[in-house]
C-alpha cells in the first residue's frame, strides 16, 4: 500500500509540471501580448505594461520565468487584478458557497443517482430499467445551462418561487437547492448509467453465483457480494467529477447569479480581467489535479488488487 | 436472442474477438462476406444497427442538421440580421413561427442559421482529435517502449486539465481581433478556428489512450504476425492490419465525443468567451434568452435553440450507442 502511495505521488509530479507549465504557456508566451485583455475595455497604458513585464520578468529566459511563475503559484500569489485587488482574496471570499454548492450537487448525485442505478440494475430489461437509461440519456444531451434555465423557468411559472428560490445572490443553504440540483444533473446521470453497468455486470459475475449457491439470503447476495464491489468504481467517479463540478459552477453559477468562484470567472471573462480569469482557472485546474490523485489512492484502499500489481 | 447462462461465450462467429477481449474488428470483409452465414463484421454490424429505429431517428436528425448548416436558405427565406425593434419578443406567430427575439429578429431564422457554427465545431474538431488520436495511440501502441512512455504521459498532461477550464484559458489567451470595423466573416471562423483548436488540443488524449489500448490487443494476433512473418513493411502492418482492426472503439467514443463538443461550443458561446453577438449560434442566443425576466416574458426565446442544441447532441450521443451495440455483440 505504501509503495502504491509513493509511486502515485511521483507519477503526479510530472503531470502536475506539464500541467501548470501548459497553462503558464498558454498564458505569457504565445504570440501576441500576454497583457491584452488585461485592462478591460481600452488599451493597457504604457505605465501599466512597463509594470507587467517586470512584475512577471518577460524579459528572462522562459524557463526561468516559468519557475518564478510556480514560485508564485505555489506562495498563492495569483496576481492582482486592474481593480487593485489580490486574486487571490477574492477567491478565498468565494469558496465557501462554491464548496457549498459543490457539496449539494454532489449529495443529490449520490442518492438519486446511485439509487436509480441500483433500481434499473436489479431488474434489467425492466420498464424501470429502460426508464433510467433513456432518462438519463436525455439528461446527458441538454447542456447544463439549458437545464439550468428550464428550471428556473418552471419554478417561476409554478409559483414555486418562494419555497425554492431560482437566484441565489446570499448563497443561503434555501437558495443553493435548485442550483445544486442542476449542477448535479449531469453527474446524476453519469452515475446512475455507471451503477447499473457494473451491477449488472457483477450480478452474473462468478463469485454471485457461488454466494447465491452456498445458499446465502438474497439480500445479503445483493448488498455485500453485488453491490459493494459495483460501488467502487462509482465512487471514484464521484471523486474526479468533485473536481469537473468546481467547472461546471462556472456555468451554473452565471445562471442563478451566485457569488462564488464560478461566478467570479464568469464575470471577470466578460469584464477583460484576464488576471482574474487566469487565477482562478489555474487554481481549479490544480484543484482538480490533487482531488485526482486523492482518488486514486483511495482507490488502491477500497480495491486491494490494485496496490499489489 | 436466448440469453445464454454464462454470457461469457459469445454465441457469435467472431467468438475469438470475444474471448480476448478485443474490440470487434471493422473492415476488411472476407471472400466470404456475402454470404449470410459468416458476415464480416462491418456488414454483420450493418445488418443489427438497420433493424433499430433509433439509428434510423438520429441518422434522420443528423442528415438535417448538417443540411441546415450547409443551405440554411433551404428552411427559411427570412433574412436573420433583419431585425426590428418594434417586434421585439413577440411570441410565435404565422409570420414568426418561432417568435422574435430582444432586436426583434426572427427565432425561426436565426435558429436555423446557428446550426453552422455547432456544426463546423463538431465535425471539424472530430476529424482532428481522431486523426491526432489514431496517429498517436498507433504510434505508441506499436513501437512501445519509450517512444510509449513519452507519448503517454504527454496525453496524461492535457489529459488532467478539465475541457471547459482548459477551453476558457486558451480561448482567453488567443485574443480575437477586437476592432469593430473588423471583416465579420474572417472574425466568425477565426473564433470558430481556436474554439476547435482548444478543444482538439484538449481532447485528443482520451482517443490516443482508447486506440493504444485496442491496437495492443490487436497487435499480438496471428494475422498480425502472419503479416510480418512475411516480410510485410511496418506501414503495411500498420495500415492494413492493424489500423482497420483497432479503429472500432475509437470511432463509437468519437461520434459520442462530438456531441459533446457542440455542447462545450455552445457553452463557451454562452460564457461569452466564445462566438460574439453579431455572429449567430446556438449558444449566444441561449444566453441573450437566459436572462430571468426574459426567461417568463418571452420563454420561446430560449425554448427553440435550446431544442435544437440538445436533440443534435441527442442524436449523436445516439447515434455512437447504437454503433457501440452493433459493433460490441459482448454488449447484447
Amino acid at each position: 500500500m505504501g509503495t502504491y502511495i509513493v509511486r502515485r505521488l511521483l507519477q503526479m509530479i510530472p503531470v502536475v509540471i506539464g500541467a501548470t507549465f501548459l497553462i503558464f504557456f498558454l498564458v505569457y508566451a504565445v504570440p501576441g501580448e500576454p497583457w491584452e485583455g488585461r485592462c478591460g475595455e481600452r488599451e493597457c497604458s504604457d505605465a501599466y505594461i512597463a509594470k507587467f513585464k517586470q512584475d512577471y520578468h518577460l524579459d528572462e529566459p522562459l524557463l526561468v520565468q516559468y519557475g518564478l511563475y510556480l514560485a508564485r503559484l505555489v506562495r498563492g500569489d495569483l496576481g492582482v487584478n486592474f481593480y487593485g485587488n489580490a486574486v487571490s482574496t477574492e477567491l478565498l471570499t468565494r469558496y465557501p458557497t462554491s464548496i457549498k454548492l459543490a457539496l449539494i450537487a454532489l449529495t443529490v448525485t449520490v442518492v438519486i443517482g446511485i439509487s436509480a442505478g441500483v433500481l434499473a440494475g436489479v431488474r434489467k430489461g425492466s420498464f424501470l430499467d429502460s426508464l433510467v437509461i433513456v432518462s438519463t440519456l436525455v439528461v446527458i444531451s441538454i447542456p447544463v445551462f439549458v437545464i439550468g434555465s428550464m428550471a428556473q423557468f418552471g419554478v417561476l411559472k409554478l409559483n414555486l418561487n418562494n419555497v425554492i428560490p431560482v437566484t441565489a445572490s446570499e448563497g443561503t443553504l434555501q437558495q443553493l437547492i435548485l442550483p445544486g440540483f442542476v449542477l448535479g444533473s449531469l453527474s446524476v446521470a453519469y452515475a446512475a448509467r455507471l451503477t447499473r453497468t457494473n451491477l449488472v455486470e457483477n450480478l452474473r459475475a462468478d463469485f454471485v453465483r457461488t454466494a447465491k449457491a452456498k445458499g446465502l439470503t438474497p439480500a445479503r447476495v445483493m448488498g455485500v457480494h453485488a453491490l459493494r464491489n459495483s460501488l467502487i468504481p462509482v465512487i471514484t467517479f464521484l471523486g474526479y467529477d468533485f473536481g469537473g463540478l468546481m467547472g461546471g459552477a462556472i456555468v451554473t453559477e452565471r445562471i442563478f447569479n451566485i457569488n462564488g468562484v464560478g461566478g467570479f470567472i464568469f464575470r471577470s471573462i466578460n469584464q477583460l480581467d484576464g488576471v482574474s480569469v487566469v487565477g482562478a482557472v489555474s487554481v481549479l485546474v490544480l484543484i482538480y489535479l490533487v482531488v485526482n490523485l486523492v482518488v486514486d489512492v483511495m482507490y488502491g484502499v477500497l480495491d486491494p488488487r490494485i496496490s499489489h500489481d | 436472442m436466448i440469453e445464454p447462462l454464462n454470457d461469457d461465450v459469445s454465441p457469435r462467429h467472431d467468438a475469438a474477438a470475444a474471448e480476448t477481449g478485443v474490440p470487434p474488428a471493422v473492415g476488411v470483409p472476407g471472400p466470404e462476406a456475402s454470404k449470410d452465414v459468416a458476415r464480416s463484421l462491418l456488414s454483420d454490424a450493418w445488418y443489427e444497427m438497420r433493424r433499430r429505429p433509433l439509428f434510423w431517428i438520429s441518422s434522420l436528425l443528423i442528415v438535417v442538421v448538417l443540411v441546415m448548416a450547409a443551405f440554411p436558405q433551404l428552411f427559411t427565406s427570412q433574412d436573420p440580421l433583419y431585425c426590428q425593434l418594434i417586434l421585439s419578443r413577440r411570441p410565435p406567430s404565422a409570420e414568426h413561427l418561432f417568435g422574435t427575439d430582444i432586436q426583434g429578429c426572427d427565432v425561426y431564422a436565426r435558429t436555423i442559421y446557428g446550426a453552422r457554427a455547432s456544426v463546423l465545431v463538431g465535425v471539424i474538431t472530430t476529424l482532428c482529435v481522431a486523426t491526432i488520436g489514431v496517429l498517436i495511440g498507433v504510434v505508441s501502441g506499436y513501437y512501445g517502449g519509450w517512444v510509449d512512455t513519452l507519448l503517454s504521459r504527454a496525453g496524461e498532461i492535457f489529459f488532467a486539465i478539465p475541457m471547459l477550464l482548459g477551453g476558457i484559458v486558451i480561448l482567453y489567451s488567443l485574443p480575437s481581433p477586437r476592432d469593430p470595423n473588423f471583416d465579420r466573416t474572417l472574425l466568425y471562423f477565426i473564433v470558430v478556428g481556436k474554439v476547435i483548436l482548444a478543444l482538439t488540443l484538449l481532447g485528443w488524449p482520451s482517443l490516443a489512450r482508447i486506440m493504444r489500448s485496442s491496437v495492443l490487443t490487436v497487435k499480438p494476433q496471428e494475422y498480425v504476425q502472419a503479416a510480418r512473418a512475411l516480410g510485410a513493411s511496418p506501414a503495411r502492418v500498420i495500415t492494413s492490419h492493424i489500423i482497420p482492426n483497432a479503429l472500432a472503439p475509437v470511432v463509437v467514443v468519437a461520434t459520442i465525443n462530438l456531441g459533446q463538443y457542440i455542447a462545450l461550443e455552445a457553452t463557451l458561446s454562452f460564457l461569452g468567451i466564445g462566438l460574439q453577438p453579431p455572429a449567430i449560434s446556438w449558444g449566444i442566443a441561449i444566453s441573450e434568452a437566459s436572462g430571468l425576466g426574459y426567461v417568463i416574458s418571452a420563454p420561446h426565446m430560449l425554448l427553440f435553440p435550446s431544442l435544437f442544441l440538445s436533440l443534435t447532441v441527442l442524436a449523436f450521443i445516439m447515434l455512437g450507442e447504437v454503433v457501440r451495440d452493433a459493433l460490441d455483440p459482448k454488449l447484447r
